[in-house]
């Protein structure tokens, strides 16, 4: 069905309420909330969420933001929990001992760190069983909840606190992870990424296709942090659109092992772009470094390219 | 209410046990509107309702109505984090 | 009455959980414990059991899915041994502080390192203070008998904490025993059916699980699983007798075996009850007065029953099969010890450390703690307490 944004804002309820602790102009709240707008309103929802920055200010007792059935148990296992979730309703459904008009949809949350990190084995776990659930990764790039550590995800040279940017050592030396890519490896009926842009439909269209593709789905969804990427908090939407503008952050889905990417920039703008809004990435623009931007840029082109030939090969015709 | 039941002053017994609420969404009690140190400011008069600030505001302070329109911000909610008067084209929110 | 056949520990064990036919089973193979999930799976692919199996790439996803499983409102069992349940060890803790009955068979291992496939208690005890209840078995037929009232204790309200049946690796679970089974129906009448008050899956009251419990509530939430392990003593009295009332076996929380007037006891777990029960007899038959206390309910630890029980012992040696390494004693030596302290009876007692990583324990060993205990008696310091037994030297 056609995305029609003032329809979902006003006829899909919100499941994730107001009084959650999540710091001013967050990047993950909203991408959740419009995620699980795209849950039809009759149908319930077992959410599970890694420990995060998600998780401890979304369910502190005795409030809980979730509007649906929740369930948090530790960092690395949200795939397992919601693993066990899912075969339970598997079970009790074929068993008769839920009623037949019970439709549940199983999502689970997790940051970076939860995601491409720790709990990567229990992900690839989950995914590779097949359990009919969508994994949500809201891709902050650092460890946020414990202070801005690098973590997989992390873009080379940023400046953590693991990774600090110093005399010698200028930040994280290492490449991003690409996860959405380790996903495919797991021939999965959809793999998405995403992030939330002008009026969040290629974010809620994903999420719809992922939550109703039978099937263990996945979406990579980029959510800026504010304080660990340090730019202005208002500029919240403006930073997505220049991750999207660079190829930074590509939007694209593959559905069954065929790439389609969503959005291609009519004029991809400058890595610099991106990365001059944020302190994480300010040392790069001291007298001396230029090279450290233009091997950032080599990078994002190189795997936008990647991204090109990937989907020219999956839809050459037969 | 969730805080005249669960609270600092709870006997054991009478709290859930494990840590479960079953209550769901009731963080909507939670007023986080004192985190606040600049505030939004709708003007209707400038509002074209093109919808772009809805689903941004990560506290879910923007209310919609069914006819698909927005009305003025929940306070009790509201951070201000100012992304939604960042995003909005006509000026109809001003961060004061 | 009853089935009479010729199983492992973990034939008993997979037959228990064919019986008791759990919504969902999350397990990971670990030797010796491996053939638990197997022998399951095979029920599984034949239509015999209902179960939804998830074959977890590890045994840390094992005990997350039987928690989501069992959260959602479910029944959810696993097995495993050793670094399986060190791996599983966050998660174990979670699981009981959610309040979540699930049932554990776990098949004893040492836990690495050095790397060993063989029983000692040493998985069971790195977890002692994670709010499990621990039943502790001596034989195939008392792992599938415990397995079969562990859900009925597990779940009962007053209650609701998760559940390990415990046996020795190798030594009860591959050693092929007479049991007496059940028959099916019965056991589906006396384990009856499960309808938890909460559950993730109610889509009419949408719960939250697993919190942020901060200072205000933390402390409350702990002190309550407390107060559950305390209350588990009465359930685990009434379903043991309920469970004798239907099979004729008695289960009481430590078996007192020729303790009326015994006067040098040993305390142990296990199968090493079995070996031990052979030396008291062969010792009684010679006029000496010594007794065994075999301890099944090892958590919640029957403290008071256990002091009241060796009174009139004159010396007390206390096997453990897992070595704390604290240069002070084992962790059933503590317990056994503590308790008698604080109820006031002061009997000479020693510990001895045995059988670590399989090294085998046979007659002739218990029978030289029976003689040390002669010179024990009497004592008003013991020598040397922590000792070890069939250690090279």
């Amino acid at each position: 069905m056609a995305y029609n944004h003032k329809d979902v804002a006003a006829n899909r309820p919100s499941r994730l309420t107001s009084g959650h602790r999540m710091c001013a102009g967050c990047g993950a709240p909203a991408v959740a909330r419009m995620v699980l707008k795209a849950v039809k309103p009759e149908d319930h929802a077992v959410i599970a969420c890694a420990t995060g920055c998600m998780e401890v200010s979304t369910f502190i007792y005795p409030y809980t933001a979730w509007t649906d059935s929740f369930v948090h148990t530790a960092f690395e296992n949200a795939g397992a929990t919601l693993s066990g979730v899912e075969a339970a309703y598997k079970s009790m459904k074929r068993q008769g001992k839920l009623p037949e008009d019970n439709h549940t949809k199983f999502i689970a949350f997790g940051g970076d760190g939860g995601t491409y990190d720790i709990g990567l084995q229990s992900l690839s776990g989950a995914m590779e069983r097949g359990h009919d659930m969508v994994y949500v990764c809201y891709d902050n790039g650092a460890y946020m909840n414990t202070g801005i550590q690098r973590s997989s995800a992390t873009p080379r040279f940023a400046d953590t606190t693991t990774s600090p940017a110093g005399s010698v050592i200028p930040g994280k030396m290492q490449s991003r992870k690409d996860l959405a890519k380790v996903m495919v490896g797991h021939h999965l009926p959809y793999v998405a990424q995403t992030l939330a842009l002008g009026n969040f439909k290629d974010l809620y269209e994903k999420a719809e296709k992922a939550i109703y593709t039978e099937g263990a789905c996945f979406l990579n969804v980029m959510a800026p942090c504010p304080r660990g990427w340090g730019y202005n908090t208002e500029d919240l939407m403006e930073i997505n659109k220049l991750a999207v503008e660079t190829c930074y952050w590509p939007l694209y889905e593959v559905v069954d092992g065929v790439y389609h990417i969503t959005y291609k920039p009519t004029n991809k703008q400058p890595i610099e772009n991106f990365l001059k809004p944020q302190k994480r990435f300010k040392h790069m623009f001291k007298p001396g470094n230029e090279w450290m931007i233009e091997e950032f840029q080599k990078e994002v082109d190189a795997r936008w390219q990647e991204l090109l030939d990937l989907e020219a090969m999956t839809n050459k015709a037969e | 209410m969730t805080e005249d039941v669960l609270n600092n002053k709870t006997p054991i017994n009478d709290l859930t046990i494990g840590g479960n609420i079953y209550t769901a969404g009731n963080a909507k009690e939670f007023k986080t509107g004192d985190w606040r140190s600049i505030t939004p400011v709708f003007h209707s008069d400038l509002c074209k309702q093109c919808g772009l600030c809805f689903p941004v505001c990560p506290d879910d302070a923007i209310p919609v109505g069914k006819d698909g329109c927005r009305g003025d911000f929940n306070y009790d909610a509201c951070k201000g984090c100012g992304v939604c008067a960042k995003v909005c084209p006509f000026k109809a929110i001003e961060m004061k | 009455m009853g089935i009479r056949e010729r199983l492992s520990g973990n034939e008993a064990a997979a037959i228990a959980m064919k019986q008791i036919n759990p919504d969902v089973v999350a397990a990971f193979p670990i030797t010796p414990s491996t053939e638990i999930p197997q022998y399951f799976s095979t029920f599984v692919s034949n239509g015999q059991v209902d179960t939804e199996f998830v074959a977890v790439e590890s045994e840390h996803s094992a005990m997350s899915a039987c928690i989501g499983a069992e959260a959602a409102g479910a029944r959810a069992m696993t097995a495993t041994s050793a670094n399986g349940l060190s791996l599983m060890w966050e998660m174990i803790y979670i699981a009981s502080s959610l309040r979540l009955p699930i049932v554990l068979s776990l098949v004893n291992r040492a836990v690495s390192g050095p790397l060993n496939i063989h029983n000692d208690h040493s998985d069971a005890m790195g977890v002692r203070d994670a709010g499990w209840i621990m039943l502790f078995s001596e034989s195939n037929q008392e792992a599938y008998d415990n397995l079969l009232m562990a859900h009925r204790i597990a779940e009962h309200k007053d209650v609701l904490l998760p559940l390990m049946v415990c046996q020795d690796g190798f030594i009860t679970s591959h050693s092929i025993e007479n049991i007496e089974l059940l028959e099916d129906d019965k056991v589906k009448a006396f384990v009856g059916e499960y309808h938890p008050e909460h559950y993730l899956l109610n889509e009419k009251e949408p719960i939250a699980i697993g919190p942020l419990d901060l200072q205000a509530y933390l402390f409350e939430h702990k002190a309550q699983q407390g107060n559950a392990m305390k209350a588990a003593k009465k359930v685990i009295a009434e379903v043991s007798k309920e469970f004798e009332a239907l099979t004729g076996r008695k289960y009481e929380f430590f078996e007192s075996y020729k303790m009326e007037d015994a006067e040098r006891v040993i305390v142990c777990m296990n199968s090493t009850a079995g070996t031990t029960k052979a030396v008291v007899d062969e010792l009684r038959e010679k006029g000496e007065k010594v007794g065994l206390i075999k301890v099944r309910m090892f958590r919640p630890f029957p403290a008071e029953e256990i002091a009241e029980a060796l009174k009139g012992a004159k010396a007390v040696a206390v096997l453990d099969k897992s070595d704390s390494l604290n240069g002070a004693g084992g962790a059933l030596f503590e317990d056994v010890v503590s308790a008698m302290y604080t109820n006031n009876i002061h009997v000479p007692t020693v510990n001895y450390v045995y059988g670590i990583g399989g090294r085998d324990t046979t007659t002739k060993e218990i029978n030289s703690v029976y003689s040390d205990l002669n010179s024990v008696v009497g004592n008003d310091k013991v020598e040397n307490p922590y000792r070890y037994l069939g250690l090279r030297g």
